[in-house]
Parts: C-alpha cells; sequence; structure tokens
C-alpha cells in the first residue's frame, strides 16, 4: 500500500468566543498523494481557512481545542513540540500563502529581507538565502533584482507573485493556497492560476487549494473536498465532483456556478450557512436539505444521527466519498 | 439634443439614458506647487440605454466602470460630454436643478458593499422610509411602499425584518435590503455597482434573480457594472467592455461574449473559468501585465503594450471606433480595413 504524503485524520479546531466555541472545524478527515492538487472548496465561515491555519500549526490565541492527527511522509506533526516543527517542516515541508497576505508585505522593508526572514531564523546563512530567494523570484517570472524593490512599486500581480514565491523558496513539498487570487483582477488571477500550473510540474508540488469559487478551483484541482459548517461532506476526483455531484449541497452548490460558455438555468440553495457555535444536530446541511424536506423516511436520520459515508462509483482512481444518509 | 450622433452611431438618441462623449476625470495634485494632473478615469465613452434594456459594463479594477456609473446618476460631474435623462440635458445641473426636475427621485443605485452602504444606527424601516420622506409621500402610503418593497426582494414576512438594525442581518439579506432602497421610489433608471461581488456562490443566484425579476417587471433602465461577465450574462441585453477609461467594444451580449473581437475583450472571456475538471490541463492563452496608470496612460491604443497583436499604429495613434460585425463597435486598429 502507498502511503499518501500527507494523511489529515478526525481533526477539530475550536475558537472561544464571547457568545460560544465556535466548532470551525469538526472531525475533517482527508489525504494528499503526490502531486495531487486538492481544492477545498466552501462558502464563508465552512472552516476552509481554518484548516489552512491548522495543517501549518498558525492560528489565533482564542484557540481553545486542536485535536486529531497530521501524518506527513508518515510523521505525526500536528502535535510535535513548535521549536522541532518550525526547524523541519513549516515552510521548508509545507508552506502557505495565506489569504491577502500581499497586503500584508511591510510597505518599508525591502521584498528581498522581507523574503528571507524565515530562512534565516532556521538557521540558513544569508547569501544562500538570498540566492534562494532570488532563485524563486525568477521561477515565478519576476527578475532577480525584485529583491530590491519595494512593495509599493509593485502592482497587485506582481506582489502575489512574490508571495507565491516567499511559499516555494524553500522547496517544500506542499504549498496551501488559500484564495491566492481573491483581490485580483480576472486577466491577472489567470496569469496566476497559468503560472501556478507550471510551479507545480517544475518543483513537483502538491497543493492544498482553498477557494469559495468552484468553477476557479477546476483550474487546478485533481480532488476536490466540499466543505460545509466545518466539515467535509464529499470529496472525491475532480470528474467525479464536478460530473456527478452526490451531497444535496455539492448539487446546490454546482447548480450555483454561473458558466459564460453554456446555458443552463441557475438556482440557489434557500436558508442560511449555521451558526457553528450551536450547529443544527445530525446532517449540519439537513435544515436547507431539499431531499429532507421531501422525503419522509430521512425525518429521524438527518436531523439526529451524524451521516455516515459512502463510497460512490467515478471515474478517477481516488475514492468518491459522501458523508450523507441519502447513500445508505 | 442633436438628431444624430454621428461620431457614436451605437447611440440611440430616444433612449432614456444617454451619454455622448463623455469625460470624468479625476485631479491630482503630486506636490503643493506642482501642476496639477488629471486621472482620465472615464475618456470619451457615449452609450444609451432605453427603459427595459440592461446594459452591463464590464472592465478590471481601474477601467472606470463605477466613475462611469457615479458620473451617469450625476454623482460626478463630468468635465466634459453631454448627458441626457428623458431627453433633458443633465449634464453640469445643480443638485437643486436636479432635484427640481426630478432625476434625483427616478434613479436608484445599488453598491458593491452591503456590509458599508447602510447605515448602522438606522432600522431597516427607517432606511426605506427616508427616500419617501424626503419626496414628502405620506406617512401611511410610505408604510405600505415600505412593505412592498421589502416583499418584492423577498424578505418576507416584512414585519420580520422592518425593525432589525443592519447588524442583525446576514450579507445577502443586506443586499436586499439595498436594493429593496434603491427601487422604492420607482426609479426608472438603476446603477448596480457589483452587487453581487461580495457574495458567497449560493446567495449570489439568489440575489440576481431578484434584480432580474424586479428589472423585468419595472421595465426600468439597467446598468449592471461588473468584472464578472458569468454574473452578468442572465440579464443582460448589451455589454459596453472598457479598458482603461476607455471604450473597447461594444454590442449584444451575447453575440460579444460568443466572439470577441477587441483583444482585451478577447483575454477578459478567455480568462474566465466555466467549471470543468479538464481546465487544470490547459494553459488560459491570456494577456500578460496589468492596466496602466491612469494619469499617465500609455500613447495611442492604452492596450498596445499588453495586445498580442499591437501594430506600429497603435502606439502612435488613438484607435477609431469601428463597427466591425452589424452592431458590434470595437475601438481596435486592426478592424480599419472592413
Amino acid at each position: 500500500m502507498s502511503m499518501a504524503l500527507l494523511e489529515v485524520r478526525n481533526t477539530r479546531l475550536y475558537y472561544a468566543t464571547t457568545k460560544g466555541v465556535v466548532k470551525a472545524l469538526d472531525g475533517v478527515s482527508f489525504e494528499l498523494n503526490e502531486g495531487e492538487t486538492l481544492a477545498v472548496v466552501g462558502e464563508t465561515g465552512s472552516g476552509k481557512s481554518t484548516l489552512a491555519k491548522l495543517l501549518v500549526r498558525v492560528w489565533e490565541r482564542n484557540v481553545t481545542l486542536v485535536d486529531g492527527e497530521v501524518h506527513l511522509e508518515g510523521r505525526e506533526v500536528l502535535h510535535m513540540p513548535e521549536e522541532e516543527f518550525r526547524r523541519e517542516i513549516r515552510w521548508r515541508k509545507i508552506a502557505v500563502v495565506p489569504q491577502s497576505s500581499m497586503n500584508a508585505l511591510n510597505p518599508v522593508i525591502k521584498i528581498g529581507d522581507q523574503m528571507i526572514e524565515p530562512l534565516l531564523l532556521q538557521g540558513t546563512s544569508k547569501e544562500e538565502a538570498l540566492k534562494m530567494a532570488m532563485d524563486a523570484l525568477e521561477a515565478v517570472g519576476l527578475p532577480r533584482d525584485t529583491v530590491n524593490r519595494y512593495p509599493h512599486q509593485l502592482s497587485g500581480g506582481m506582489k502575489q507573485r512574490v508571495i507565491i514565491a516567499m511559499s516555494i523558496m524553500a522547496h517544500p513539498r506542499i504549498v496551501i493556497l488559500d484564495e491566492p487570487t481573491s483581490a485580483l483582477d480576472v486577466i491577472t488571477q489567470a496569469n496566476i492560476m497559468n503560472l501556478l500550473k507550471k510551479l507545480k510540474w517544475e518543483f513537483k508540488l502538491s497543493y492544498i487549494f482553498i477557494t469559495h469559487d468552484l468553477a476557479l478551483a477546476s483550474e487546478l484541482a485533481d480532488a476536490v473536498a466540499i466543505m460545509y459548517a466545518g466539515k467535509i461532506v464529499e470529496i472525491g476526483g475532480a470528474e467525479d465532483i464536478y460530473q456527478n455531484p452526490s451531497h444535496p449541497y455539492t448539487q446546490g452548490l454546482v447548480s450555483s456556478v454561473p458558466t459564460l460558455r453554456t446555458d443552463k438555468t441557475l438556482s440557489f440553495i434557500p436558508g442560511e450557512v449555521p451558526s457553528l457555535i450551536t450547529p443544527p444536530p445530525g446532517c449540519r446541511f439537513h435544515p436547507r436539505c431539499p431531499f429532507y424536506r421531501d422525503r419522509d423516511y430521512l425525518k429521524g436520520l438527518c436531523d439526529a444521527k451524524e451521516p455516515p459515508n459512502a463510497e460512490i462509483e467515478g471515474k478517477s482512481l481516488r475514492r468518491h466519498l459522501v458523508y450523507c444518509w441519502l447513500y445508505k | 439634443m442633436p438628431d444624430t450622433f454621428e461620431d457614436a452611431p451605437w447611440v440611440k438618441k430616444d433612449s432614456l439614458v444617454v451619454a455622448h462623449r463623455l469625460r470624468t476625470y479625476y485631479t491630482i495634485r503630486p506636490g503643493l506647487f506642482a501642476k496639477p494632473r488629471f486621472v482620465k478615469a472615464v475618456d470619451d465613452i457615449s452609450l444609451s440605454i432605453d427603459r427595459g434594456i440592461t446594459l452591463a459594463v464590464v472592465g478590471e479594477s481601474g477601467s472606470g466602470k463605477t466613475t462611469l456609473g457615479r458620473a451617469l446618476i450625476r454623482l460626478l460631474e463630468p468635465i466634459s460630454g453631454e448627458i441626457y435623462f428623458d431627453g433633458v440635458d443633465i449634464t453640469h445641473m445643480k443638485e437643486d436643478e436636479l432635484k427640481k426636475v426630478g432625476f434625483r427621485r427616478r434613479i436608484g443605485m445599488v453598491f458593491q458593499d452591503p456590509y458599508s452602504s447602510l447605515n448602522p444606527f438606522h432600522s431597516i424601516h427607517f432606511i426605506l422610509e427616508e427616500p419617501l420622506m424626503v419626496q414628502g409621500v405620506p406617512r401611511e402610503e410610505r408604510e405600505e411602499r415600505v412593505y412592498r418593497a421589502l416583499e418584492e426582494v423577498k424578505l418576507t414576512p416584512p414585519e420580520d425584518f422592518i425593525n432589525k438594525y443592519p447588524h442583525m442581518l446576514s450579507g445577502g439579506q443586506r443586499q436586499r435590503v439595498s436594493i429593496a432602497r434603491a427601487i422604492i421610489t420607482n426609479p426608472d433608471f438603476i446603477v448596480a455597482d457589483e452587487p453581487v461581488s461580495m457574495l458567497d456562490a449560493s446567495i449570489r443566484v439568489e440575489i440576481l434573480t431578484i434584480l432580474k425579476d424586479i428589472q423585468q417587471k419595472h421595465k426600468m433602465a439597467f446598468m449592471y457594472i461588473t468584472h464578472d461577465i458569468s454574473t452578468a450574462k442572465y440579464f443582460s441585453d448589451y455589454i459596453l467592455i472598457m479598458y482603461a477609461g476607455q471604450f473597447a467594444e461594444y454590442g449584444p451580449f451575447r453575440d460579444v461574449v460568443k466572439n470577441p473581437l477587441h483583444p482585451y475583450a478577447q483575454s477578459l472571456i478567455e480568462a474566465i473559468p466555466d467549471p470543468d475538471p479538464s481546465n487544470r490541463l490547459r494553459e488560459r492563452k491570456v494577456a500578460p501585465g496589468e492596466p496602466p496608470n491612469l494619469a499617465n496612460p500609455p500613447p495611442g491604443c492604452r492596450f498596445h503594450p499588453r495586445c498580442p497583436f499591437a501594430m506600429d499604429i497603435c502606439k502612435r495613434q488613438e484607435p477609431p471606433v469601428i463597427e466591425a460585425r452589424p452592431g458590434v463597435y470595437v475601438k481596435c486598429w486592426l478592424y480599419k480595413g472592413f
């Protein structure tokens, strides 16, 4: 049996707020294979960014619970000492492009100095780190002397390229992309997507691509995980998810995406995303689910018991799993 | 109004809203004693929108699409050109004149960000009632119209929402309140500036459906400003693609989107992904680079530094607007031979 590059098992992450405990991530498990891109798609508040924070172990101070296991190349990394994680794993094995981080570049520090900071902290010499930074800048299509520039001298697309260069600089195995094009224009977005495709082949990267946009996800995804209210509701190969969406939420999401080239009738999912402080019992989607509403035999199941996972026959190598009572 | 606009044949002069060679510049002063410079946000745009018609204005950030929308409803005063509303020249009218001719009452606007466009200290009831109070509508009628507007945007039953404050509503609900506020005066012309770009996918469709229903029911002239052509598709009749403050391409929506002629329009449409798992295996052929600084735009065609087909003339001379296909107008030298 071949081992997955990254194995996430039953992870949970809760935040304490004045209103109660927010169960942002509640029992998420998946695998990521070597060279694979997994798109994690969900709406605001589905827990997709929290997943990114969990994997690189940078989270806010009000986190009250971190639980589960994360195995990277067979090694448990979620509970290893922070010092060890910082020296060996973060940036070196698993890197992140945080959401809207291009606006977080320090305006008074040169690009180069900002880029090499994590490497210096890990003990790399300054010359070596600068060379790594320049190589990375070249790989993302920027001139090597960008290291001597300041953020305000760069356009939005260039700043995003700098951030991507920072993530690949130490040659990680996995790069987590958290909405990497959210503030960019469509053409710039397409250019960045082209770049990410190129880097993937060049550096044999595995991506975890976090986005709310199902159409954009298809630009990179080999596999797709759909998140709803802190849980994965469906996961499988991209062909299976796009052509045979099986969870009622995924079906609703797919039919709400406007398409430019083909005509289809759009529909929407009525209702709102539930509160993660007091999520609905059983399946968290049941209050909005059209099948639950229409089929009497589901009453007492969906609204009471956690949905089981069911495997669906699919085209791709990856197992197509759906967490729903309909398939039991 | 002149009888015909010879230099802008796509403008239909008997439309409700007509703009002719509109220019709106912002002034910037690089230093205390330096000569002021202009950001040419809208530079020579002509268009017309009739009742019952939706025009989608599409472009990237900095293309001038928002400035154009604001100039058309006279939140800004243009530098040159003319705007006619229902045949009346409103280009340089003062605020009190605009009120006197009934212009303010006949327009509505929906803004992009539902979190900052509603006053947090006002209840939904007051937010909706205020425009009617300004118009002097009697109290009983105001009440009835507030309820009707809430029903129209599907915030039902209205009693559940009327006494709430914006922070108690979700993003989608707030945006519906802004739509209700825009339509409560029964306007003839609505400008919606990126009304769904801040919303999640599943809510987006609901808002688009509401906008489409309202537009069809009331037969108003509608200007939908967006960077996302795929959301515009669902209810737009015509499309105007802008680049760096200027006209790029104009025509019937489906015609233009299916077969765009301007190299910028081609890039813009190519850049938009449809959900399709085979996308990951191909590279998108889009123009490199980013839009220019409008304080100092490139000479000639503003797109030439990024254009894959740029010729010598594109660098020197501004291209004319050419009818490249019946009803489709393109500002590009490539089509001069036709």
